[in-house]
């Protein structure tokens, strides 16, 4: 019984800790500081690195306690880890690239005076 | 569990039976295997949106200008808070899963149907909010004129955007919406917008206190670029036609692409969570007749758990790419 209620704590837990990462997030979202939102690094502003930190975070929390995968045997858990996180980035990076590649081919091509 | 694989033996593992070197029943680890090629949809998904937002980097539409309702709060500018309230209505359904799931290993009948139900009662709240979600952004708020070109131009006040209504003034107006009922085939006319372009290019004359935006991101300020009256008569030379809301044509807000992926994307999942709530459906009557009673274990309600929390992990980047950044 001391185990089961062990995991009803962690469950809570994480509920806590999913929560106040989202009222981070969109409190960082209404606000928009200006030392974040203004400060260009890496092609977008260091606001937008925060949320993409805090949903990693987030998918973790959520994969690993809700999902068990923390739980897994190694080979499971890495079998459905492992693809993830070469692959996604992988080619979020490829064609984020190439977005602002065709934008910058492009944009001085589009017409603002009349 | 023999039944449920190809291996029918019972032998030790070193024979070559009942082997599971991922520590996993097939049915979840199948159901794992599903979760990892939908994440990987997904994320092609996600990626081609990033690459046609970097494409259109300059002239993507700003998510806080564009969903900005409330339920019961009209006219009330509030961005962002009715789609944290659907996230967490989906976290908290996450979290009933997760303990309906760990009532399971206790073999705990009733704590399972409880969690189950509400489980299922958060999915069909966040079903409903998207779908009220969609209906503001399909109907729109302000509406904007569209140039021959394509280029979406809106109208400002003061530096805040304002609606068509706000200041344009309409004669009497003589179109009517050509319906499938008049029709002489199964055809619908155009949309017949509640302005048209003469007049909404008449009233801007009339009122020199409204001016016109475009599309275009100043880099210095994060901001829309709103033009000099002059400059905004130019453009309105070039009129078009008056858009109001969204389709996958057009839409009131910028880019037509922007729709394309709210649509699609939100859409997809939307579809999925619906998916998810028929199975949990299902299997919260399976657990009510005892199925899993009879069976000696709650593993499946574990299985569709693990589908029932991807979704909420797939909502949690949709979260962050479309209203965050």
């Amino acid at each position: 019984m001391g185990h089961a209620a062990n995991h009803k704590v962690l469950i809570w837990k994480v509920f806590g800790i999913l929560s106040v990462i989202t009222l981070v997030e969109v409190a960082f979202g209404i606000i928009k500081p200006d030392f974040l939102f203004m400060t260009q690094f890496m092609g977008t502003s260091l606001l937008n690195s925060l949320f993409l930190i805090l949903t990693i975070v987030k998918a973790y929390y959520i994969v690993w306690y809700f999902m068990h995968l923390g739980d897994e045997k190694k080979n499971l858990r890495y079998s459905i880890v492992l693809p993830l996180v070469i692959l996604i980035p992988y080619l979020a990076t490829l064609l984020l690239i190439e977005g602002g590649y065709v934008h910058e081919v492009l944009a001085p091509y589009i017409n603002w005076k009349y | 569990m023999g039944l449920n694989t190809a291996d029918q033996s019972e032998d030790k593992s070193w024979n070559g039976g009942s082997a599971q070197p991922m520590g996993a029943s097939y049915g979840k680890m199948m159901m794992w295997f599903f979760i990892v090629s939908d994440a990987l949809t997904f994320s092609g998904f996600l990626a081609a949106y990033g690459l046609t937002r970097f494409k259109l980097i300059d002239v993507w539409p700003i998510a806080d200008e564009v969903f900005t309702h409330f339920p019961f709060a009209h006219g009330t500018h509030a961005p962002m808070y009715y789609v944290a309230l659907m996230t967490f209505v989906l976290i908290f359904s996450s979290v009933t899963m997760v303990l309906a799931v760990d009532a399971g290993h206790n073999m705990n009948k009733k704590k399972v149907t409880f969690y189950m139900f509400l489980t299922i009662i958060g999915g069909v709240i966040f079903v409903g909010s998207q779908a009220w979600e969609w209906k503001n952004f399909i109907k729109g708020t302000y509406g904007a004129v569209q140039l021959k070109d394509g280029k979406i131009v809106q109208f400002t006040e003061n530096g805040k955007q304002i609606a068509l209504a706000d200041f344009v003034s309409a004669q009497q107006k003589d179109a009517i919406d050509h319906t499938r009922h008049n029709g002489l085939w199964f055809e619908s006319g155009d949309y017949n917008p509640s302005f048209t372009v003469e007049e909404v290019v008449a009233s801007f004359k009339e009122n020199p206190n409204v001016n016109l935006r475009i599309e275009r991101i100043d880099t210095e300020t994060k901001k829309k670029i709103i033009v000099s009256r002059s400059e905004g008569l130019k453009f309105l030379g070039e009129a078009a036609r008056v858009v109001e809301g969204a389709n996958l044509e057009v839409n009131e807000y910028g880019s037509s692409q922007f729709a394309d992926f709210f649509f699609f994307i939100t859409g997809f999942h939307g579809f999925h969570v619906v998916s998810g709530i028929v199975l949990n459906i299902i299997i919260f009557f399976n657990v009510i007749v005892g199925t899993y009673e009879k069976r000696g274990h709650y593993e499946m309600v574990e299985k569709v758990g693990l589908y029932w929390h991807f979704v909420d992990l797939v909502w949690v980047f949709v979260f962050t790419f479309f209203y965050l950044i």
